[in-house]
């Protein structure tokens, strides 16, 4: 929801990127206050993907000019592991899975590291047991899930329902959801949005990175844009989702062409 | 007895080295049983046709074993006197009994033995009461032709750890055979014999360990006996000092239907070498999981062969190295079906973490089959530590370093969680843990 006295979560400004010496991203803008959604669309390949890898810190991509500010700090000194103790958090396309490592275990790594480092309270493993679970009711997840190894044979809805279940332990200032409704149906989709929803708040901000329109009948963006090349060439509201799900994306482009 | 006699094909300063080892056997005491001490002759007349393999031997290819031939080696003779403190952080708490040998020595102060239903305890005691079973088994499973090392261990058995399981017993307590190196420049020759009757259950850790960092010698051999439907679970540590060299041979013998499970990790030693041969009789079902998990300089050199000589044989092998450092892995998985040897059941993997540039893996499966109605699978992997894998876990707040430590703990877990004695299996776990923060 879009509020007048909203602060400015990330300013991205001029932003390119490349991996191995071919450029993705080409003079990227991109800026989201507290309480928004956004929306992030584009064919594949046009680089949304890479941008939400780029504001995690994946190591394979690198900044060949540009900025980002997050909360008013360099994102760009941080490392990956420092961006999301500063609360930004990206809900992967593709989680992966860890066999051996059981996954109560590793969500009270992950949940107490970002805790200590925030300056707050670590959780022991009876009470983080209680706090796991009533997130986990969020998400309609059962009880095995604790049990198993990290996304350990888990179905596509199962990894995004976990994903979805870090972000509401972490409680990010600003989340990052890549592709999160890719390989869910219905029901799932409906889970997960409710679960995002959810935690939805006007003192966070939510990145959605999406090819179709389909998640967006569920989490409601405040803006969309359209990515193209590496950059956005259009920004509107809700509106242009539908037009981009009934026209396709060319016109898009087409547009960009004649005004130049 | 006459040792000087020179291989006509041997290498001069080998076949030197090996009269230096093999100087120390004419004061093995002689005993009472004539057919020890046959044994023994005719294990001394083996290893003087033999030489120390080089790596021009096909199955030493990647083991250079000069360093060895550089150091001088003696058998310790006088025990070293170690109090239960020494060796307290070896105990195994599931384990009622417990057979220690010091040096090669068996050391009966350290030893714990509840032989409740079965015979537990050191060969040289029960050599008068067992005489003709022994003779029937002893050195008959492990094969000394060609094996320079399992017939230097045979020419000087006069001891060894002994476990006999009655038909249908039931031993729910691991047994822990315990072999402590605390003598520099001494070579010690454990041996073990399990004898598993009908029906009988055990699990049988074989455990090496060091209460020293300087160079010393383990040549130790091993075999399993199971009589139809025996069930041993085989849990084998290599945990030897830094500058060790470790060479074992097991053999394990399986009879109609019966099943041995054997998880073998290997984490010590400059150089170790394992060879497990296991052959399976008709609806026998064997497992030989491994994990070497190796850094610095180190090189673990696994060799296994499965022969399934009858029908029905089920195998299942799962071997990962996790090589880190300079070090070098190798591993050859040799699965041997043979003629006649119908519906045998065989998977075979091999997966390696390499966590440095200069980490190094041999890896070699060899299918030897020789009949048509089989199901036999094998695969092998090498890789590095994922970045996609590192940069997830790094998104979720955990550093560099101890996502890569989780990773390859991760790695290593598959293995150790199949040790079926849970106080062990936490130890080793532990060690992974602090093994993979150092080696990063």
């Amino acid at each position: 929801m879009i509020y007048p006295d909203s602060k400015t979560i990330l300013e991205v400004r001029g932003l390119c990127a490349s991996v191995e010496g071919t450029p993705i991203l080409k003079n990227m803008n991109f800026t989201i206050k507290s309480g928004e959604i956004h929306a992030i669309m584009g064919q594949n390949g046009s680089g949304k993907s890479t941008f939400s890898k780029v504001l995690a810190g994946h190591p394979d991509y690198e900044i060949t000019s540009g900025s980002i500010l997050f909360e008013g700090k360099n994102l760009l000194e941080l490392a990956p592991e420092e961006r999301a103790r500063a609360g930004l958090f990206l809900a992967f396309q593709y989680p992966i899975e860890i066999p051996g490592v059981n996954n109560s275990q590793f969500l009270r790594l992950m949940y107490n590291t970002v805790q200590s480092n925030r300056g707050k309270e670590e959780l022991d493993p009876l009470e983080f047991d209680d706090f796991v679970r009533d997130k986990m009711k969020l998400l309609e997840m059962r009880e095995d899930f604790l049990d198993r190894s990290v996304n350990g044979g888990f179905s596509g809805g199962e990894k995004k329902r976990n994903e979805i279940l870090q972000m509401a332990m972490l409680e990010p200032s600003l989340a990052i959801l890549d592709e999160t409704d890719s390989g869910l149906d219905i029901d799932a989709l409906r889970i997960v949005a409710q679960g995002v929803n959810q935690l939805a708040n006007k003192d966070n901000a939510i990145v959605m990175v999406t090819h179709y329109q389909r998640l967006l009948n569920y989490i409601v963006p405040d803006y969309v844009h359209v990515m193209v090349d590496g950059r956005i060439i259009k920004s509107g509201g809700k509106e242009l989702a539908l037009e981009l799900e009934q026209r396709g994306y060319h016109w898009v482009s087409d547009e960009l062409k004649v005004a130049a | 007895m006459n040792i000087a006699v020179q291989s006509p094909a041997g290498n001069p300063a080998n076949s030197g080295y090996l009269q230096g080892l093999l100087a120390g056997q004419s004061q093995v005491s002689a005993s009472k049983q004539a057919w020890l001490n046959k044994l023994r002759s005719a294990a001394v007349e083996t290893v003087s046709e033999l030489t120390i393999p080089t790596t021009r031997d096909e199955e030493w290819r990647f083991t250079d074993l000069s360093m060895l031939t550089k150091v001088s080696l003696q058998p310790a003779h006088t025990p070293n006197k170690l109090t239960a403190a020494d060796i307290k952080r070896f105990k195994i708490d599931e384990a009622t009994s417990r057979i220690v040998f010091v040096d090669g020595i068996y050391a009966p102060e350290l030893s714990k033995i509840e032989s409740r239903g079965i015979i537990v305890g050191n060969l040289a005691k029960e050599l008068a009461n067992n005489s003709a079973l022994l003779q029937q088994h002893l050195a008959q499973h492990a094969t000394l032709k060609g094996n320079v090392f399992a017939a230097l261990n045979t020419a000087f058995l006069h001891d060894a750890a002994l476990v006999m399981l009655p038909r249908d017993s039931q031993v729910k307590a691991p047994v822990h055979l315990l072999f402590i190196a605390t003598q520099k420049e001494v070579v010690s020759y454990p041996r073990t014999l399990v004898l598993a009757d009908n029906g009988c259950e055990a699990t049988v850790i074989e455990d090496y360990v060091s209460l020293q960092d300087e160079t010393y010698f383990t040549n130790a051999v091993s075999e399993f006996v199971l009589a139809d439907n025996a069930r041993i679970h085989h849990v084998r540590v290599q945990r030897e000092g830094a500058k060790a060299f470790h060479i074992a041979n097991c053999s394990a013998v399986l009879s109609r239907s019966s099943s041995y499970q054997s998880v073998s990790i290997a984490m010590g030693a400059r150089i170790s070498r394992y060879n497990l041969n296991i052959k399976l009789a008709e609806g026998a079902e064997c497992s030989a999981d491994g994990l070497a998990m190796i850094s610095a300089r180190q090189l673990a050199d696994t060799h296994t062969c499965i022969d399934h000589a009858q029908p029905h044989a089920i195998s299942r092998q799962l071997h990962k190295c996790i090589v880190g450092g300079g070090a070098h892995a190798v591993f050859n998985g040799k699965i041997m079906v043979r003629r006649g040897a119908i519906k045998t059941d065989s998977e075979q993997s091999n997966h390696t973490l390499l966590l440095t540039d200069k980490a190094h893996v041999d890896t070699k499966p060899q299918l030897e089959i020789f009949n048509d109605d089989v199901k036999c699978t094998h695969g092998a992997t090498i890789g590095q530590l994922d970045n996609d894998e590192v940069f997830y876990l790094q998104s979720r707040g955990i550093t560099h370093e101890m996502a890569r430590n989780m990773l390859t703990y991760a790695f290593g877990a598959e293995i150790i969680e199949r040790i079926p004695v849970a106080s062990l299996k936490r130890s080793l776990e532990q060690t992974v843990l602090e093994q993979t923060s150092t080696q990063l």
